[in-house]
């Protein structure tokens, strides 16, 4: 089976049962996703799909064969981080840092569900095209990814400055 | 740079000299493993990878009290991938764990046996564990093993299990019963008074990290990956366990996906240990969500009485705090709840008594604060309740309660502000706004109600850590204690502080931890991890100097001075008050023609506690909005202020005080772990049905602080992992009756209460 993963291509075999989120974690050595739960109810697993956010661990690996899968490794390293990735360090976006890569790829992908114009439920008006993210929506959408330490503030600060950041 | 500290916890000790310094002490330093964490290279105990490594399956007992009456293991070792099967009837032989506090290095959560005979003692308890090639084979396997109980009667009701309730031993080394006075009769004679009962639900800690190890046997020598916050303690009893030496066993966790009192030693680790000794394979141990919940404690359930008595002028007649926590026979967690009564208010008379009530679960365990962060719900209510009864506002109202020493045991508090901290945060908060009389303010269906509350937590510094300095030629330092990184900023926060202490630029200095193979650590608990560690670098740091006096010799410009005359300065050695008196580290070393020097020394006896009351203490405030139609509570403000002695971090320590408050605001409004009382079973053991905080539930946390330092402490720091989450509950729920005119006195406040 070949997987296309943070730009590499990966051959691989496998139990078909196994889910994305183990694929990663205990084939490949991508430890970046982290596993709180494995039931789709904490967000920690959070990869990108053909761009789009998903939770790795409801998803069937093989399912996920020649798409583009993004994980917190292919967004930056510790040397050349991701603007959000840099937003976090500088804001405390975490604490333990185990929710912090779901949080950042989750991020990732809200800001372009948001470019699509996507509503949510705060969301006021629903026809509307552009959506602002402002501090509900962005709490609102960010939501799916839980934080145990309670490093929400830190997490929404960092997110509000980078999408600040890019819409100027 | 500074001047060497003393021994400030001696009653005529002098204060750590670091406690006024400013420069690396209280800057908002970003952390320095923040990098690795973001990156995702961070690595975590079920992340090391090992060639042969089997992945574990977990069987739960479904019945709460019983024998294993037979079990079928026959398909599932029939699967493909199998490598063992273990239960009671297979398992090595192995002494139960010591119990944590037994001895200075026990740390099991039970003394309970652990798969050693058919006994069942809670519904959850491991009944057989699987090892597999890999992890859907194991949980394959494990639905395959065919369990026949033999059910026992269980004591799985409060209600029943009250009926036998009884003072413990001692509560955390503090007797079970406290009376001054005659408390009752006060209470009997007052006119103003309040006497209030409170319920509080069993909660979980629900790290998002899962429980996890890596195990592997190498003849009699044991290593663990652990998720852990007490390596040390961890190692000597799975030695004790396994009947090892405890230099055999090597414990790693130099991350933890967080740990709020949950990730100590249970029983997956020694089963883990067991299971890869049979199979003679390194094993993968990461429980399930579900897992979680059935093997690993959690803060238990509690029926408290609050009654208080009021003079006319508003003094304490009478402080009434009694109450029953659920337990089990084979552990000691009595949930401290009297402890802030013994501590923050003056009164007259006193009645503080514990009592706990034995019942077949899963042994309850430190969570958040234990007993303080319930046991505010319960006072600060109570005398929200008092105080309005007196027409006064229950700032004004603390304020004329404050005591002027310990008002139990009679000592000088070490410091204490929290005056200051209620007129601080008042002030910014906005307080003055707020209406005396509930139901005033609204802004459509919601209703808008201001509370407030007080925190209060102790300072502990437990004993036996140890501190390792290594100073290199070329001017760097390495600092290494066994020591836990949980998400508290451990190594940026120990390197600022040795930085700063050896006169060292921040880069300059490194600080490992997370290894047995480092010197000793006491757990990162009771909030007394910097402290335990900043008292051992204090001892380290004492012997640095006197080595490099030693090795400066008679040709240094430091010659003849004592380790008392002298400061760690612009990376050297220099008399104090004497900028001319000065060598650099590279200097002294080279010309010893060193390459480096090594001293590790231990920390000294806690004797600072015997003499002083040491606590912290915070005024918490909560802004609600209340939906009159569905009931819905939430909170559109909080603030926190703290006193805490010295921060040593204003960017950690800021994100440690709200992380406290967020899950102040569970334990408030959604948190509780249901327990089935006919099976004894937990029924929401998922993360999806046990409801923490998420985004939307959080708004904007403002924290302050005093920032004043405490002189009996190292660094002048008191720890301030778990004051956060104390007297949340109560802001929150004074709050709630400010919007609604409603008390809620069973936690958590669900809309269906305010309906
Ligand atoms: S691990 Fe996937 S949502 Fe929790
Ligand atoms: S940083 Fe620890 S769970 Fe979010």
């Amino acid at each position: 089976m070949r997987f296309s993963i943070n730009g590499a291509d990966h051959e691989i075999d496998f139990d078909i049962r196994t889910s994305l989120l183990d694929l990663l974690r205990e084939h490949l050595q991508l430890t970046g996703t982290k596993k709180g739960c494995d039931q789709g109810a904490c967000g920690a697993c959070t990869v990108l799909v053909d761009g789009e956010r998903i939770n790795a661990c409801l998803a069937l690996a093989v399912q996920y064969q020649g798409r583009a899968i993004t994980t917190i490794e292919g967004l930056g390293t510790p040397g050349h981080l991701h603007a959000l990735q840099a937003a976090f360090v500088e804001h405390d976006g975490f604490q333990c840092g185990y929710c912090t890569p779901g949080q950042i790829c989750s991020a990732v992908g809200m800001a372009a569900e948001a470019r699509r114009g996507v509503p949510s439920v705060v969301t006021a008006d629903l026809a509307a095209t552009q959506i602002a993210l402002d501090h509900d929506e962005l709490r609102e959408r960010m939501s799916g990814n839980l934080c145990r330490c309670g490093a929400h503030n830190g997490i929404i600060d960092a997110v509000r400055q980078v999408l600040a950041r890019e819409a100027a | 740079m500074s001047a060497l500290a003393q021994t400030s916890w001696r009653p005529d000790g002098a204060s750590d000299p670091l406690a006024t310094r400013h420069g690396l002490i209280g800057a908002p330093v970003s952390r320095i493993d923040g990098p690795l964490k973001v990156a995702g290279q961070a690595r975590f105990a079920a992340e090391v990878s090992m060639p042969g490594l089997l992945h574990a399956g977990f069987v739960y007992s479904s019945v709460a009290r019983g024998r294993i009456k037979a079990i079928d293991t026959a398909a599932a070792e029939a699967l493909p991938g199998v490598a063992l099967v273990m239960t009671h009837r297979n398992a090595p032989r192995m002494k139960p764990p010591a119990l944590f506090g037994t001895t200075p290095e026990a740390a099991g959560a039970s003394d309970l046996p652990i798969m050693q005979d058919a006994e069942i003692h809670w519904n959850g308890q491991t009944v057989a564990v699987v090892l597999a090639e890999t992890r859907e084979q194991a949980e394959e396997a494990a639905a395959l093993v065919a369990v026949e109980y033999e059910s026992l009667p269980a004591v799985t009701a409060f209600a029943a299990a009250k009926a036998h309730a009884h003072p413990p031993e001692s509560v955390l080394g503090e007797p079970a019963v406290l009376e001054i006075g005659d408390a009752e009769a006060a209470l009997a004679a007052a006119a103003v008074k309040v006497d209030l009962t409170f319920t509080t639900p069993r909660q979980n800690h629900n790290a998002i990290e899962l429980h996890a190890a890596t195990i592997a046997w190498e003849g009699d020598r044991l290593t663990i990956h652990d998720a852990s916050q007490l390596v040390t303690m961890t190692a000597a009893t799975i030695a004790q366990v396994f009947d090892l030496d405890p230099k055999q066993v090597r414990v790693l966790s130099p991350y933890v996906g967080g740990g709020f009192g949950g990730k100590c030693l249970w029983d997956h680790q020694i089963l883990g240990a067991a299971a890869a000794r049979l199979a003679g394979r390194p094993v993968r141990v990461v429980l399930s969500r579900e897992g979680v919940f059935r093997l690993v404690g959690g803060r238990t359930q509690t029926e408290q009485r609050v009654a208080l008595a009021a003079t006319a002028d508003g003094k304490l007649d009478a402080l009434i705090h009694t109450g029953v926590a659920a337990m089990t026979a084979h552990n000691a967690c009595p949930e401290q709840f009297t402890f802030p009564a013994r501590h923050l208010y003056a009164a007259r008379t006193f009645k503080l008594v514990q009592q706990v009530a034995e019942m077949d679960m899963l042994a309850n365990t430190f969570m958040r604060a234990p007993g303080e962060s319930i046991g505010t719900f319960a006072l600060e209510c109570a005398i929200d309740e008092l105080a309005e009864k007196l027409g006064a506002d229950p700032v004004a109202f603390r304020r004329g309660i404050e005591p002027e020493k310990d008002p139990t045991s009679s000592h000088e508090f070490s410091t204490r502000h929290l005056n200051e901290a209620y007129a601080a945060g008042a002030e910014r908060f906005g307080w003055a706004k707020r209406s005396a009389t509930p139901r005033a303010r609204r802004d459509g269906e919601w209703l808008i109600g201001m509370g407030c509350a007080t925190g209060t937590y102790p300072y502990y510094r437990m004993p036996g850590g140890a501190a390792r300095i290594t100073l290199t030629a070329d001017g760097r330092a390495r600092v290494a204690a066994a020591a836990h990184e949980m998400g508290m900023g451990t190594a940026t926060v120990q390197s600022q502080v040795a930085a700063e202490r050896l006169g060292l630029p921040l880069d300059r200095v490194s600080f490992a931890l997370g290894d047995t193979e480092l010197p000793p650590s006491p757990v990162a608990g009771g909030s007394n991890q910097t402290a335990a560690i900043g008292a051992a670098v204090i001892a380290a740091h004492t012997e640095l100097v006197k080595a490099l006096l030693k090795l400066a010799g008679n040709a240094s410009p430091l010659a003849g001075l004592s380790t008392d005359e002298v400061e760690g300065r612009d990376a050297g050695l220099g008399k104090r008050g004497d900028a001319a008196r000065f060598e650099s580290y590279a200097s002294i070393l080279r010309r010893a023609g060193r390459d480096e020097v090594t001293v590790q020394a231990e920390a000294p006896m806690p004797l600072e506690l015997q003499k002083w009351s040491m606590h912290s203490t915070a005024a918490q405030f909560c802004e609600v909005r209340v939906s009159e139609s569905t009931g819905e509570v939430r909170v559109a403000r909080f603030l926190g202020s703290f006193d805490c002695g010295r921060i040593l971090n204003a960017k950690t320590a800021r994100s440690q005080f709200r992380g406290g408050i967020v899950m102040g605001l569970g334990l408030a409004l959604t948190e509780e772990t249901l327990f089935d009382e006919r099976s004894g079973r937990i029924v929401n053991a998922t993360m999806a049905e046990y409801h923490v905080p998420v985004h939307l539930d959080v708004p904007e946390i403002e924290v302050i602080w005093t920032d004043i330092p405490d002189p009996r402490t190292p660094m002048g720091a008191r720890g301030i992992g778990e004051i956060g989450i104390t007297g949340v509950g109560a802001a929150v729920a004074n709050a709630v009756y400010n919007a609604t005119g409603k008390r809620i006195r069973d936690l958590p406040i669900t809309l269906d209460k305010l309906l």
